[in-house]
């Protein structure tokens, strides 16, 4: 075996209804390495991509939102155990994309210690957000958080594992379905995550990958209708002015989470669980 | 009607008038804008009228705020948020609170006189649900003030600073309770801008502030129509915006927002689905759907304003259902015996007549228990809009008048599937006897309030507020605080 053997090259895809697709488009992106070497071609999801991403993750909602607390977190569990078995693969990835192996050995290894505390979380936020209210009639009355739906997150553009995890692991373990739109210079660990969510009992749509361009891909995130929530990190002044605007005309959802809490494990986990729940209150007459 | 109308007394039994003494009722002539504790007219003098409902009379002058009176008392404010408000312990905070609870309560009668007066709803329900439940805000929230770090997860809550407050003309002294005392609790100061129809008991709640010695300027109240509402939004120096109105007006005051760091809250329209299944008491759930849509006129953003049936039950529901609505008395808000009163405005009036139309266009089958109504003022009879369909326009638009929308579904998915089609999702409603299908029903609707066998009840601490259309965030509860505090979430 000593002669030279030619490697085989992955694809790049999407990631869309439990499937990997191309573009619809037939466009790409060359990615190179940091020193200009060319790498792969990764697919530069269209907005017609994303139109078809969120008919799964609308799909997969009802399905997956009434799937119960406890098997959501032993899914989550689940991605935690493919991401780590993957170690070298996603270190590989994320070396090209131009971290250290220090550096890449360190983000992988906190992202599996991420995604394992949110599926902790995944039969415990509900107690903690709920409420039993002491109203002053005859009514049993008590308001429970509900997920707000199909969610899409923007990657943040500092890359890395983990602020892929950041934004996946708290929009799904609260029953929400979610398109995350990859940051362009770091596409390779986005589609290996979706290759370990897909090994990892994750329903088809619950969870869907797009490569592509943030500029074209944003505008149509918070202008489509049933698209209920953007979760962003790290938007610039422009692109939140844009988002809030063209959200408005469907009263998108569009909470931020601190810079903070896409760079490393904090204690303000369950705040991004919350701001993509929606809270219901139900009344009931406690007396005859 | 007289075969479905049994409680119709057909004349025989009418009742006499028992009106509510308007005495008790003290209206200035002129009512100036309250800034740092003083009433003052506005910098140009405008100035318009606010008009009884019912007879259409003029009760008082008011001033019109424009963008400079609206910036002062932004100023003003701001000044008792860095000088005072926020340097209070917080103890000595909820206290002006609870003070404020007192006196609503000393003074209820006179408060549910006038605004039965300015705004046409029934005194029964001013004088049982507006002006209480006003007060019980205030109690509720003077609790919390010194208790904020149990409301949010970890970390020291902190206010946000002002407060913007836009208020809408259905629960006039209510909507400013649920604005302000959640604000003020929270160590926030306001500005409160009330419907431009209904501005008296906002104005009279500033006379309280005035009464219990809160410090200047930690409520300002700017009265106006829409364009001091956008003045407001847009105004440099607001921390938070919370609005209650309509979907419309709460997406252009998003879009205002864009790229600001003001947070905000709105409370917007709504077409709540009441569902009624064939195992339901059918007598209760009938109460529960004249009180989830007449209630207020049907000024009411979580009105139970579609109905839905189980077909084998639909006919004999739809009886009783009228045989009650032609017992309904319209008439006279301070009479007593009152059921449901004046509509509003003549332009709330135009736009129920307007879609009443529309709902005939489209095909619907109209009826009405003819009730006589009186000469003068602006009323409207409940109306049932029977033979509609999904597509039609009564059925996806709020009409926001005691119009009713009466459809039939046959199973429990064709139920929820009808209950959630729509852009809305601020209440929803679910009459039946066996518990599994309350929670099953009550799960799937889509909307921020869920009554089941029951409708339109409401208490300080009840979160309440919308899914899609119907706003974003929460008032009241637990949870409303959070809308005020700069630990929770954007």
């Amino acid at each position: 075996m000593s002669e030279q053997r030619l490697a085989v090259a992955k694809t790049y895809k999407l990631f869309i209804g439990g499937k990997f697709p191309r573009t619809e488009s037939g466009r790409y992106i060359a990615f190179e390495s940091s020193t200009g070497e060319f790498v792969a071609n990764v697919s530069r999801a269209s907005r017609k991509d994303l139109r078809n991403a969120v008919v799964a993750a609308r799909a997969a909602l009802s399905g997956w939102c009434a799937a119960n607390a406890y098997l959501r977190g032993q899914i989550l569990y689940r991605i935690a155990e493919m991401v780590e078995s993957r170690q070298a693969q996603f270190v590989d990835e994320l070396m090209r994309e131009g971290m250290t192996r220090d550096a890449a050995q360190y983000d992988v290894q906190r992202s599996v210690d991420w995604l394992v505390h949110y599926a902790g979380w995944s039969d415990k936020y509900m107690q903690i957000l709920s409420a039993v209210n002491p109203v002053a009639s005859q009514h049993f009355c008590f308001t429970v958080p509900e997920p707000v739906g199909v969610v899409t997150a923007i990657a943040p553009r500092s890359g890395g594992l983990f602020g892929l995890v950041s934004v996946l692991a708290p929009t799904i373990v609260g029953g929400n379905t979610l398109i995350v739109i990859a940051d362009a210079a770091h596409p390779l660990t986005s589609v290996a995550l979706a290759e370990a969510l897909h090994a990892s009992d994750v329903p088809a749509g619950v969870a869907n990958m797009l490569t592509g361009r943030r500029d074209e891909l944003l505008p149509q995130a918070v202008s489509h209708d049933d698209i209920d929530a953007l979760l962003s990190a790290d938007l610039t002044d422009d692109e939140w002015q844009l988002a809030q605007e063209q959200g408005a005309d469907h009263l998108q959802r569009q909470p931020q989470l601190p810079t903070s809490a896409i760079r490393a494990p904090g204690d303000d986990g369950l705040e991004a669980i919350a701001c993509l729940q929606e809270m219901k209150t139900t009344w009931h007459p406690a007396a005859q | 009607m007289s075969e479905h109308s049994p409680l119709a007394f057909e004349g025989a039994w009418a009742l006499s008038p028992a009106p509510e003494s308007s005495e008790s009722a003290h209206i200035a002539d002129h009512y100036g804008l309250f800034i740092n504790g003083e009433f003052v007219d506005a910098e140009d003098g405008g100035r318009f009228d606010t008009l009884n409902p019912a007879t259409e009379s003029t009760l008082a002058s008011v001033s019109h705020a424009g963008q400079a009176d609206v910036h002062k008392a932004v100023q003003a404010a701001r000044n008792a948020y860095d000088s005072v408000w926020s340097k209070m312990p917080s103890r000595e905070r909820g206290k002006y609170l609870f003070r404020l609870a007192r006196a609503i309560a000393e003074r209820a009668r006179e408060f549910a006189v006038i605004e039965s007066m300015d705004g046409g709803k029934p005194i029964r329900e001013s004088r049982d649900i507006d002006i209480p439940l006003a007060s019980a805000h205030f109690f509720y929230h003077a609790g919390w003030a010194d208790k904020l770090s149990y409301a949010v997860s970890g970390g020291t809550p902190r206010a946000l600073g002002v407060a913007a407050q836009i208020i809408p003309w259905n629960f006039p002294l209510l909507m400013a309770a649920w604005k302000i005392a959640p604000a003020l609790a929270c160590g926030n100061t306001v500005v409160l801008k009330p419907a431009e129809t209904t501005p008296l008991t906002a104005l009279k709640l500033a006379e309280l502030c005035q009464d219990i010695d809160l410090p200047p300027g930690v409520v300002n109240i700017v009265t106006g129509a829409g364009d001091t509402g956008a003045a407001l939004a847009e105004v440099q120096g607001i921390d938070k915006l919370a609005f209650t109105g309509s979907t419309q007006v709460g997406k252009s005051l998003m879009r205002a927002l864009a790229g600001r760091s003001v947070r905000y809250t709105l409370e917007l329209g709504g077409k709540a689905a009441n569902v009624v299944f064939d195992d339901a008491a059918i007598d209760q759930a009938v109460e529960g759907i004249v009180n989830g849509i007449f209630f207020n006129q049907g000024h009411v953003c979580c009105a139970g304003s579609r109905l839905l049936v189980q077909e084998s039950i639909a006919e004999q529901l739809l009886e009783r259902l009228q045989a009650r609505m032609a017992s309904l008395i319209v008439g006279d808000p301070l009479d007593k015996n009152t059921d449901v009163g004046a509509i509003n405005s003549r332009n709330q009036l135009t736009r129920i007549e307007d879609y009443i139309d529309i709902g005939k266009t489209e095909g619907a089958t109209l009826w009405d228990a003819g009730q006589t109504l009186p000469e003068t003022g602006l009323f409207c009879r409940p109306t049932l809009l029977c033979d509609v369909a999904q597509s039609h326009r009564v059925v996806r638009e709020e009409i926001f008048g005691p119009v009713l929308t009466v459809q039939t579904f046959r199973t429990f998915d064709e139920a929820h599937a009808k209950a959630n089609n729509t852009r809305f999702g601020l209440s929803g409603g679910v009459w039946t006897d066996k518990g599994s299908k309350v929670f099953d029903m009550t799960r799937r609707m889509r909307a921020g309030v869920v009554w089941a066998n029951t409708f339109n009840k409401f208490d300080p601490s009840a979160p309440f507020g919308g899914f899609h259309e119907s706003g974003i965030g929460r008032e009241g509860g637990l949870h409303g605080l959070r809308a005020y505090l700069s630990e929770a979430r954007a």
